[in-house]
């Protein structure tokens, strides 16, 4: 049996929603009476049996020449060839942008029903029955599979880590995988020293509202402060005062963090579309008409650079007092 | 180049999300439908590379007839014929079998689906086509240059960009960046008449079954009214001890 969960990694360290998938995975594995096995692809120098803390009982890491820079049917054949060996029948993918590539492909590979956005640990297991997102967060869908092999798709940050607390055993296994000869990596251009956006638990977003591209200086101390990531809404993205890489919403990154601070955001339906799944949303505006309001949990009316400034202060204190 | 484009149909972004039928189903009533905005950009992109390099574009949508507008509005913005699989697109794997059959028969260069469609943000039809064919897939891709025989792609990564040599054909999954949004093409006259003529062909679904199935659907717990504070050192009270967020 065993349920399989994908161990992701980048430049040999676990990702944080590595933590979440395999204590999803072993909330999926005890309600069912298995185990689970969480399988690395390529080198790896963290310590694997980390992953123990968080469920995992054993921690596979898939080694072979096939395993250089990421191939998503390459790493899709070697989630599949662990779970052969293993008779697993049940896999966890966090939705991470590789993760949201392997799963389809493993689904093709292993023959097996792919439910992905889930949110929630699954309701029931005859037939397997899982709740996930759906309509930009504007709904939610109980998805169900009669299928013998069921893969998970889970949305990062939104179910949470939970440490389960145990040991794991650490293996290697040789695969017998090729490399895909139809496409190479080039290039991977990652920013550096910043939490990657998908991954970020806080996040600080501002928009038009902050006026000019030099005022975003204040955004940055907040996020420093909050040891957050900083974001952006389209129309600053499109005029240039910040990267695409920071840009939320429906044609940008869909973010789920736990708090998100939008600043001088008006909070049009399409930004919405890709910040709604935040737990916490704060909203600083002085338009108290701003439609961001009415989706805020907490909001302050007032000018963002009085405010900004403060809220660092403020946040400062409270984390010295800590 | 043949390139196909996969549409979905789905419901404006600005649409209120209703349920019918005991919660069973999506209620389309009152909805407005579009191009998916996924594939909106993928088809631009598409249109680019056959007025650069020459060939054809062929849109497909798997869908009951209600979906032809759509189709048509494709037709209208630039490609040369569309398919239609005349089947309720009953989840992803369904989808992308029909996908893959139709692409069997026609052997695209270029197969375009978006990351996702905005209705039930699935993902997972591109992927799908892709293994189900044994070619290079990319998603979500926000950048694309054809030379020949060789694709060089763009992807997002988390916290960057990766960019990868694939052999043609190959199957990615587009988003903005493709094209930008000021490049996207829109129906003009001369394109909404030019499409009520070009083919549009019905055929009917391979035997696929589904894999997954929606059972019930539900509308999230309407957000509590915001509370407005008026100093940070209670938003900042707020966010520990309430919400917890900090």
């Amino acid at each position: 049996m065993a349920v399989i969960v994908f161990a992701e990694s980048w430049e040999g360290k676990f990702k944080k929603i590595t933590h979440e998938a395999v204590s999803y995975a072993k909330d999926v594995a005890n309600a069912e009476g298995t185990d689970v096995i969480a399988v690395t692809v390529g080198s790896i120098d963290d310590d694997a049996s980390s992953l123990g803390k968080f469920g995992a009982t054993e921690v596979i890491n898939v080694t072979g020449d096939a395993f250089g820079a990421f191939n998503a049917s390459v790493w899709a054949a070697a989630l599949n060839e662990v779970a052969e060996a293993k008779g697993a029948k049940h896999f966890v993918i966090s939705g991470t942008n590789n993760g949201k590539m392997i799963a389809p492909m493993l689904s093709v590979k292993a023959n097996a029903a792919y439910i992905s956005n889930a949110i929630e640990v699954p309701s029931n297991f005859s037939p397997f029955t899982v709740r996930r997102s759906a309509f930009s967060n504007k709904g939610l869908v109980d998805y169900q599979t009669t299928a013998e092999k069921v893969i998970v798709g889970i949305v990062p940050n939104a179910i949470g880590v939970k440490e389960h607390g145990g040991d794991a055993s650490a293996s290697s296994h040789a695969s017998s995988v090729a490399a895909d000869s139809k496409s190479e990596v080039l290039d991977v251009d990652r920013v550096k020293g910043k939490i990657p956006l998908p991954e970020a638990d806080l996040v600080v977003s501002a928009g038009r509202g902050m006026k000019a591209p030099e005022n975003w200086n204040m955004i940055e101390e907040l996020a420093d402060v909050l040891g957050a990531g900083t974001a952006c809404s389209k129309p600053v993205s499109d005029i240039g005062w910040r990267p695409h890489s920071e840009h939320v919403g429906q044609t940008g990154i869909q973010i789920n963090p736990s708090l998100y601070i939008a600043i001088g955001i008006s909070g049009a339906i399409q930004h919405l579309a890709g910040v709604s799944g935040s737990k916490t949303i704060v909203v600083i505006n002085n338009d108290p008409e701003a439609p961001f309001f009415k989706a805020a949990d907490y909001g302050i009316v007032g000018d963002a650079f009085e405010v900004v400034p403060q809220l660092t202060e403020a946040l400062k204190s409270f984390k010295a007092n800590q | 180049m043949k390139i196909l484009v996969c549409i979905s149909h789905v419901p404006d972004t600005t649409s209120k999300i209703n349920f019918t039928n005991d919660n069973t189903e999506f209620d389309t009533n009152g909805v407005q439908f579009i191009i998916n905005p996924y594939d909106e950009f993928g088809l631009t992109k598409a249109i680019q590379l056959k007025e650069a390099q020459g060939g054809t574009v062929t849109v497909l949508n798997v869908g009951d007839n209600t979906t032809e507008p759509t189709l048509r509005k494709a037709l209208a913005i630039g490609a040369d014929d569309a398919i239609r699989v005349d089947a309720k697109p009953s989840d992803a794997y369904f989808v992308a079998e029909q996908i893959a059959t139709v692409v069997k028969e026609n052997e695209y260069d270029l197969i375009i689906c978006g990351q996702e469609s905005i209705d039930y943000n699935g993902g997972q039809v591109g992927g799908m086509v892709a293994a189900m064919l044994d070619l290079p897939y990319a998603s979500p891709c926000v950048g694309m240059d054809i030379d020949g025989s060789t694709a060089t792609v763009l992807r997002e990564i988390d916290g960057g960009k990766e960019k990868s040599k694939m052999q043609l054909p190959i199957v990615i999954g587009g988003k903005k960046g493709l094209v930008e949004e000021k490049d996207l093409r829109i129906p003009n006259m001369r394109g909404i008449m030019t499409a009520r003529t070009k083919p549009l062909a019905a055929r009917e679904a391979t035997g696929a079954e589904a894999r997954t199935s929606a059972v019930k659907f539900e509308k999230p717990a309407p957000k509590a009214d915001v509370k407005l504070v008026d100093n940070v050192d209670d938003l900042v009270n707020l966010l520990h001890n309430e919400a917890k967020a900090i």
